[in-house]
């Protein structure tokens, strides 16, 4: 009876009914904590660590959750301040974007009875099925034990309930279920998603990356590949055997799916977490390799025989990520393309002198300044700055600064240097070097990959002179910069040696058209002629 | 300081920086930037780490002495020696 009536209260999804049982039918005291969307190509993102535990009182722009997205290990912000209820996700799970992971109770309000009544989130709803038991959160059999202790505890006082689950975040003894990890755990996303495939906890590892962050490396020290006690596709088949998984589809195969009348919920997944990929549903259909439409760039195929690694699979999300992005981008975005050559030799001239005067750790690097004139720049040009809203441009009320950062283990990803417009050359490049040292190795927050109004593209660094970028939505411009090489230069009929830099612009041709645009490169230009006023 | 110890620290720092290179098959004669994609933040980044553990400041215009993995071993261990 009560998981039926859990059920109409889902289907319903009213905030009244679908959010509380009704004996604890609160006025407004309640609110949820959803899986935020960290970017136009995210669709999903798994909670892999919770910072927070009921009974925690949060602070706006407070950190409660690590969310690994295809890309990256994001720490993610609570927007409300006020006291955790309830965690309704387990670390591990894999959930579609908007998903409820947490109720929060607003500062005051009376505290909820400690009881055992628990709501499904809108991805159970499927999980509910006939034998659904009253007890619907998605549990683990190996969790079996924790929640018999847990029940125990809940007729105990709530203090004493939270004191007790903080013991519990204690490091576990061996052959115990491993609990979420008593303090802030670093590590980089292919860590992580080798660490899930193996089944290895990175608690228990000595990290060897930046701030002792662990790294893929780590963990392959900690386990032999062949000796791994299931292969990743066992570990897969078990883990969507499990009573109540949600169905995790990439967008490749739900486009495909889509396409050709495919039923997901019949289809068995073979990819991470037993998502359902797009082999997945063309075995379904009874075809091998349909032809796909020309605007959807496909992601390149194992070679036959090849294991799929959770290198691999984490690869071809990723790609299939950013492939979503850029269709979108490019089907929804009129874009125009501008190039400019820059002089550097005044700009490399000052950034030597001034390096000069400081030390090792506080130099500052050409690619900083080239974000300093960009952001000085951008206040003359506000349509360059802001975001594509449906059907009008909102112009940004701040210069954040996308910037893109090739990560090592493979694809790129764009947080934001946040209101870098207000920062000097040397706040910038140190904001930089955190930017992408936390890209790396984990630990950017949620907020830095949704603010960015603007996205800088430096492949310059990699070696090529220009670059065009693809502009990322809901932005409405990408400057690119290319690499720095010494050209023939003629200036007052003279012809010299100057080190000559490539500046690009791609932009949203709703918003501004070339006109502007040329005028915004000139600006930087300009800046960067006299950069003793950056 | 040996130069066997320099080369490690200098290996340390570099994994730390590129985690999927394998030091073993960097040529030390070639440039790093190149066999370990290092782009400019990663050669800071490297120069910093090195600089730091080693204690000793490397002017920006002795950098492009440290491109090659000798090459740094070499500078560092006459800087070293000069502290």
């Amino acid at each position: 009876m009560l998981a039926e009536a859990i059920i109409r209260c889902v289907s319903a999804r009213s905030e009244t009914c679908g959010h509380l049982p009704r004996h604890r039918r609160r006025p407004t005291a309640v609110s949820d904590f959803r899986m935020p969307s960290l970017g136009a190509d995210m669709a999903h993102g798994t909670v892999l660590e919770w910072r927070v535990v009921p009974g925690d009182q949060v602070e706006r722009g407070q950190v409660v959750a690590v969310v690994d997205t295809e890309k990256a290990a994001i720490e993610v912000e609570i927007f409300e301040s006020g006291v955790i209820e309830e965690l309704l996700v387990e670390p591990g799970s894999r959930v579609p974007v908007g998903t409820v992971l947490a109720r929060v109770r607003a500062e005051g309000a009376a505290p909820a009875p400690a009881d055992d009544a628990r709501e499904p989130t809108e991805v159970e709803e499927e999980a509910v099925g006939d034998a659904a038991p009253a007890e619907v959160r998605p549990e683990a059999p190996e969790e079996k034990e924790e929640k018999e202790e847990k029940e125990e505890k809940e007729e105990k006082e709530e203090k004493e309930e939270k004191e007790e689950i903080a013991a519990e975040r204690a490091p576990a003894e061996p052959g115990a279920p491993p609990g979420p990890p008593p303090f802030r755990l670093r590590a980089s996303p292919a860590a992580r998603a080798l660490a899930t495939e193996r089944g290895i906890d990175l608690a228990g590892l000595h990290g060897s990356g930046p701030d002792g962050a662990i790294v893929r490396a780590d963990v392959e020290a900690a386990t032999a590949p062949a000796g791994a006690p299931a292969s990743p596709r066992d570990a897969a088949t078990e883990r969507h055997a499990a009573p109540s998984r949600p169905l995790i589809v990439t967008p490749v195969a739900g486009r495909a799916a889509a396409a050709l009348g495919v039923d997901l919920s019949g289809v068995q997944g073979t990819g991470p977490d037993g998502a359902i990929t797009r082999e997945d549903v063309e075995l379904a259909a009874g075809i091998s390799h349909p032809p796909l439409p020309p605007s959807v760039p496909s992601a390149p195929e194992p070679a036959p025989g090849e294991g799929r690694s959770g290198g691999s699979d984490r690869q071809r999300a990723m790609r299939e990520a950013i492939a979503a992005a850029v269709s979108r981008s490019k089907r929804e975005i009129p874009h125009y393309y501008l190039s400019t050559r820059i002089d550097m030799a005044r700009a490399l001239a000052w950034l030597e002198a001034e390096n000069r005067e400081r030390s090792m750790a506080e130099r500052i690097l050409p690619a900083a300044l080239l974000l300093r004139a960009t952001a000085l720049a951008l206040g003359d040009y506000p349509e360059l700055n802001g975001f594509w809203e449906g059907d009008g441009f909102r112009p940004g009320e701040a210069v954040h600064l996308g910037v893109v950062v090739f990560l090592r283990e493979g694809g790129i990803v764009a947080p934001a240097i946040l209101d870098a417009g207000g920062m000097e050359v040397g706040t910038l490049m140190r904001a930089l070097t955190d930017l992408v040292q936390r890209a790396r190795s984990g630990g950017l927050r949620g907020s830095e990959l949704t603010s960015a109004t603007i996205t800088v593209t430096n492949l310059g660094e990699r070696g090529v002179e220009s670059v065009f970028g693809v502009i990322y939505p809901p932005q409405v411009a990408i400057v690119g910069f290319g690499r720095i090489t010494e050209e023939p230069w003629a200036e007052g009929g003279m012809v010299g040696a100057r080190p000559v830099l490539t500046a690009t612009l791609a932009a949203d041709h709703r918003v501004s058209d070339g006109h502007r645009g040329g005028l915004f490169l000139s600006a930087i230009d300009r800046i960067l002629q006299t950069p003793e006023a950056l | 300081m040996t130069e066997d110890q320099i080369r490690e620290t200098v290996i340390g720092a570099l994994r730390r920086i590129a985690p999927e290179v394998d030091p073993d098959a960097l040529d030390p004669d070639q440039d790093l930037r190149e066999q370990a994609d290092l782009d400019s933040m990663d050669c800071f980044n490297l120069m910093i780490a090195v600089g730091q553990e080693l204690k000793v400041e490397i002017p920006e215009s002795d950098a492009p002495q440290l491109n090659t993995l000798n090459g740094a071993v070499g500078y560092l261990a006459g800087r070293t020696e000069a502290v």
